[in-house]
């Protein structure tokens, strides 16, 4: 498991900045969840590897800014 | 039919907007727009003022999430690129017109119902609807109009279920919606809003003294009821999510299908491999991008950018049409392509006013194409693409009927 996270990818979301969009949790879901009021929740801040590409392309799309990724 | 390029050209900036002469090619005048390297141009509305039009992906990006462009319909700056949408000024149309900080809280009291989660949890009940529908159009046919008979009554039911709007009063709102999205007459669009107003300012009479299913209801009992929110303003809301909720997704629903008749190899790679819909769906949205005008705003301060100086009180709109052809952001992108990776197109907008029903729209989309190929497999236009009647280019992209044979 340690080897899967190795590269070290960190994920953040700002709930207050949050417009309950979607695209988070459509295009990561094993990275993104939105909660029982649709504000994103993140459910790996440190992803596996495999996911470091959803993840990425979540951060990229977020419309409000809310979803920051770290290397 | 391009009366407004026709009529409004002043010196070196062209009028705009233009109508479209093919439901899924840019208008040739976006052609030359698109083709200059700059990302802005400056473009002479049909009231004869200025506005700056967005064509790049990147900058289109950019400025709708800067705080300094402003929604607000109902100031004098907004640019109108319509007499409807200039006679639309006298009240806000719900949150999609309010900047943060008052946007937020006011989106924020729908949202829960449109989560990615809860959207799939409704799949089962618009796969029922989509197969009635197309009952009934087997029923009506051939030939058939795809538009009054399958495009308009499936998200209009979808919308209705969502709300808790009675669908019995369909032929009202339907009619008042379109008058409201598409007339051009500013007169006939502001008295379909009056209307609508008093339908929904008396459905919520009826949820407040006894609740029912459905996202009006809760408003009523959790943000009326509260003072969280005021009647007028709850009114508006329940028009544009009215409204939003089924013009966009007929006018998707009509395009596609003249689309993928029109591509019949795409056609073909989507019905041997179901797995594809889902991104077709996503090139769809970017290679139609129905709601070519959501993005219109006005600068609050001064923006610079890509080397243009966009002053305080400019318009300024962001074409999607045009960003999603883009092609430093997609490769060779007048070619429909449904393998393609597009879901960072612009169709639903960017920024904090992105579209709140976008993951609806696609689970509508993908039920819509794959039941209607498969149990109508043989479907095709009844007339040629050149003769359809298109919608102008001032309005939510789209044709006015669709006949079709099978």
């Amino acid at each position: 498991m340690s080897a899967a996270k190795a590269a070290g990818l960190r994920v953040t979301a700002d709930r207050t900045v949050c417009v309950g969009a979607g695209l988070c949790a459509l295009t990561a879901p094993e990275v993104f969840d939105q909660d029982d009021d649709g504000l994103v929740t993140v459910l790996a801040p440190e992803p596996a590897t495999a996911l470091h590409r959803a993840a990425r392309q979540a951060g990229r799309l977020c419309p409000s800014g809310a979803i920051r990724t770290t290397e | 039919m391009n009366e407004t390029a026709a009529t409004f050209r002043t010196g070196q900036t062209p009028a705009f907007p233009s109508d479209r002469t093919c439901p899924y090619r840019l208008p040739d005048d976006y052609n030359r727009l698109r083709d200059e390297p700059s990302s802005l141009h400056r473009v002479t509305l049909y009231d004869g003022r200025p506005a700056w039009v967005v064509t790049k992906h990147e900058a289109a990006r950019r400025l709708l999430a800067d705080p300094r462009l402003s929604s607000d319909r109902t100031h004098a700056d907004f640019p109108s690129t319509s007499p409807r949408i200039r006679a639309l000024r006298d009240r806000h149309p719900g949150f999609i017109s309010l900047d943060p900080p008052e946007h937020g809280p006011r989106r924020r009291m729908t949202i829960a119902e449109f989560t990615v989660r809860r959207i799939k949890s409704m799949r089962s009940d618009v796969e029922r609807i989509v197969h009635e529908a197309i009952d009934d159009l087997l029923a009506a046919g051939p030939p058939a109009d795809l538009v009054d008979l399958f495009a308009l009554p499936v998200p209009s039911m979808v919308i209705c279920r969502l709300l808790g709007v009675p669908y019995a009063d369909h032929d009202f709102f339907q009619d008042a919606s379109r008058r409201l999205l598409q007339s051009t007459d500013g007169t006939e669009a502001r008295a379909a809003r009056d209307r609508l107003e008093h339908y929904l300012d008396g459905l919520i009479d009826t949820l407040r003294a006894k609740p029912a299913p459905g996202l009006l209801s809760t408003l009523v009992a959790e943000q009326l009821a509260t003072g969280a929110i005021g009647r007028e303003e709850l009114v508006s809301t329940a028009i544009l999510l009215l409204v939003a909720g089924h013009e966009t997704t007929a006018s998707m629903t009509s395009l596609s299908v003249i689309t993928l008749l029109e591509h019949p190899d795409q056609h073909a790679a989507l019905r041997a491999d179901p797995t594809l819909v889902p991104g077709a769906v996503e090139e769809l949205l970017r290679y139609l991008a129905i709601a070519d005008l959501a993005g219109g705003r006005f600068a609050t301060a001064d923006i610079e950018i890509d080397g243009q100086l966009i002053r305080a009180g400019d318009g300024v709109i962001v074409t999607n049409s045009i960003a999603n052809r883009d092609g430093s952001v997609f490769e060779d992108p007048d070619t429909f392509d449904v393998h393609r990776s597009a879901r960072h197109h612009l169709a639903f907008g960017y920024g904090v006013h992105q579209c709140l029903g976008q993951n609806l729209a696609r689970l509508e989309l993908e039920v819509i194409l794959t039941a209607l190929f498969e149990r109508v497999p043989t479907l095709r236009l009844a007339v040629p693409v050149e003769q359809l009647s298109l919608r102008p280019g001032t309005t939510i992209q789209g044709v006015n009927e669709l006949p079709v044979t099978w």
